[in-house]
């Protein structure tokens, strides 16, 4: 149950964060910090419907975190999401199209390890 | 365009302003992570556990909590990150946004040393290391990759 939940947390935050992006991608890109061009943002993701779908696999994943931590201590959510920046940055390349070499290979790789090892 | 616009150089490139004006995003999106999280952790532990035998008495304990004004504040400024994090995911990679915004646990780490006096054990200090490493490393790359939807128009 407590790697069934894992799982599910990993494959939603992953899913939620690349639909956000390429739903993001769609919209205008956000050029200042003026209110009205968050204002403008915040209007144009209640029509897009890649970002609402994103919403939602990270809702899932919330909820499946909220269960896991209340049957297992915070560290069993670890796991989770270091696997999450591998695999997101492995859709980030084959999905999105994004140009990741070695240097985004080895910083997504030395975060997992990091927060794996700030669990401790 | 005046908030956060620098003066172009003469020289300076496209990229260059882009990214300037991604990193100041990235700045947002960090410290509000952190305050929003920290704040919303302080009004959660003076709430209590959040115990309950039913979808109803979970649902009155949220109420509750919702009460905490440390626990409202929060939830507000995860919300400017949430819609920070969006803007910088319409203006650069998600294998960019990904590492650089890990920078987050650093600074929840090492404020947590230095403001509530937490000991901070070797393997930690070794994970703090790797993550600053790795921020560095994706901050070393150019902040989108991808074409723009004009772009690929043309």
């Amino acid at each position: 149950m407590k790697w069934m939940l894992v799982a599910i947390i990993a494959v939603c935050n992953t899913l939620g964060d690349v639909l956000n992006t390429a739903g993001m991608k769609r919209q205008d890109e956000v050029e200042d910090l003026r209110p009205r061009t968050f204002a403008h943002m915040a209007a144009g993701i209640f029509r897009n419907p890649l970002v609402l779908a994103g919403f939602a696999a990270l809702t899932v994943s919330f909820v499946a975190l909220l269960s896991l931590l209340s049957i297992s201590s915070v560290s069993f959510a670890v796991p989770a999401t270091a696997i999450s920046y591998l695999l997101e940055t492995l859709l980030a390349k084959y999905v999105l199209g994004e140009d990741v070499r070695l240097r985004r290979w080895a910083a997504a790789g030395l975060v997992a390890s990091g927060v794996v090892l700030l669990s401790f | 365009m005046q908030a956060t616009s620098l003066k172009p150089l003469k020289g300076v490139k496209f990229w260059d302003q882009h990214a300037r004006k991604t990193q100041i995003l990235v700045l947002v999106a960090v410290i509000t992570n952190v305050l929003g999280n920290v704040s919303l952790s302080h009004g959660m532990h003076q709430v209590g556990p959040m115990l309950a035998g039913s979808l109803l008495d979970y649902l009155k304990e949220f109420a509750k909590a919702l009460e905490n004004p440390w626990t409202i504040l929060g939830i507000c400024i995860l919300m400017v990150w949430m819609l920070s994090d969006l803007a910088l995911l319409s203006r650069a990679d998600l294998s960019f946004v990904l590492p650089v915004t890990a920078s987050a646990y650093v600074l929840v780490a090492i404020s947590g040393h230095f403001l509530l006096h937490d000991r901070i054990s070797w393997e930690r200090w070794t994970g703090i290391a790797l993550i600053t490493l790795g921020v560095i490393l994706a901050e070393e790359t150019p902040d989108r990759t991808t074409k723009r939807p004009s772009e690929r128009r043309l």
